[in-house]
């Protein structure tokens, strides 16, 4: 099987390189390999929309979290921070 | 510095206020760490830990970055060592459990029936509106082995180079990618089966 062939039948290498793509690089060559795999394949199309999606929402969710100690961890903090400044 | 010598000034430097650090980063450093271990009692000590070490080395404090720049980076230093302790020596129980599929034939590469992904309907959708699907995909995130989720945290969260987060883990970059990939592809299958 020539190596053209070879991406076009294979999801494996396909979802290798739609991972790839989206936080690296990949070659022009690899870029139209997996154009022609994703022509083709509605399963990767599918995996890849929701690869990005997944990327987007751990990005988007950490980004917009908020927690908060409990106050009497930060009076903990506080004492252990002024213990050891006056010790310095 | 021309007061280095005098031995009435106390050793603080003017940079940095640490009687305020509670008070101004606690929360902040806490939200954190807390985003990159999911483990309250863990993101706890690493809070305390970072202000015990700034306050030990406060006196290098030379105000290139902001205060809160640097706490930061001492609290992400201290991640890194819980990432390289977690993925490195003896196997934990989490890792241990983690169980391997065949998602692809192992001779032409096609999907598997059972692992072909099919659309969860909310593609188009705003997901972190979605609260089911976030909790989905955390709980699917800490089924993750260590290290996959360590590079997948400083991948994604902290959108580190490759080449730090191949340094920071000793991982090879060929590896590298071989844990993006499974990573993204053991995270999917598991929000499909939850999810579904």
């Amino acid at each position: 099987m020539n190596r053209l062939k070879k991406i076009v039948y294979n999801c494996h290498k396909a979802t290798f390189l739609i991972e790839k793509k989206q936080i690296g690089t990949i070659t022009l060559r690899e870029k139209i390999e997996l154009k022609i795999h994703l022509a083709g394949c509605v399963i990767c199309r599918i995996f890849q929309q929701q690869s990005i999606l997944i990327n987007r929402t751990v990005k988007e969710l950490f980004q917009h979290r908020q927690m908060k100690l409990e106050d009497d961890f930060k009076k903990q903090l506080q004492q252990r921070i002024d213990e050891e400044l006056t010790n310095q | 510095m021309q007061l280095e010598n005098n031995k009435e000034i106390p050793a603080v430097n003017n940079l940095v206020e640490p009687q305020q650090w509670v008070h101004k980063y606690a929360d902040y450093l806490y939200t954190f760490a807390f985003n990159r271990t999911n483990d309250e009692e863990l993101s706890r000590d690493l809070v305390q830990e970072t202000f015990l070490a700034a306050l030990q080395g406060m006196n290098k404090f030379e105000g290139r970055s902001t205060e809160s720049t640097w706490l930061t980076a001492i609290l992400k230093n201290k991640i890194i060592d819980v990432y390289r302790r977690k993925s490195s020596g003896l196997i934990n129980r989490k890792d241990a459990e983690f169980e391997q599929h065949n998602f692809f034939d192992q001779e032409d590469g096609h999907w598997n029936d059972a692992y072909r992904p099919q659309l969860f309907g909310i593609e188009h959708e705003d997901p972190v509106l979605n609260k089911e699907f976030i909790h989905f995909l955390q709980m699917c995130m800490q089924k993750l082995p260590s290290l996959w989720l360590s590079v997948f945290t400083m991948k994604h969260m902290d959108d580190e180079s490759t080449k730090t987060i191949c340094s920071e883990l000793n991982v090879t970059p060929a590896n590298f990618w071989v844990i993006i990939h499974r990573t993204k592809v053991n995270l999917r299958a598991c929000l499909q089966k939850n999810w579904m």
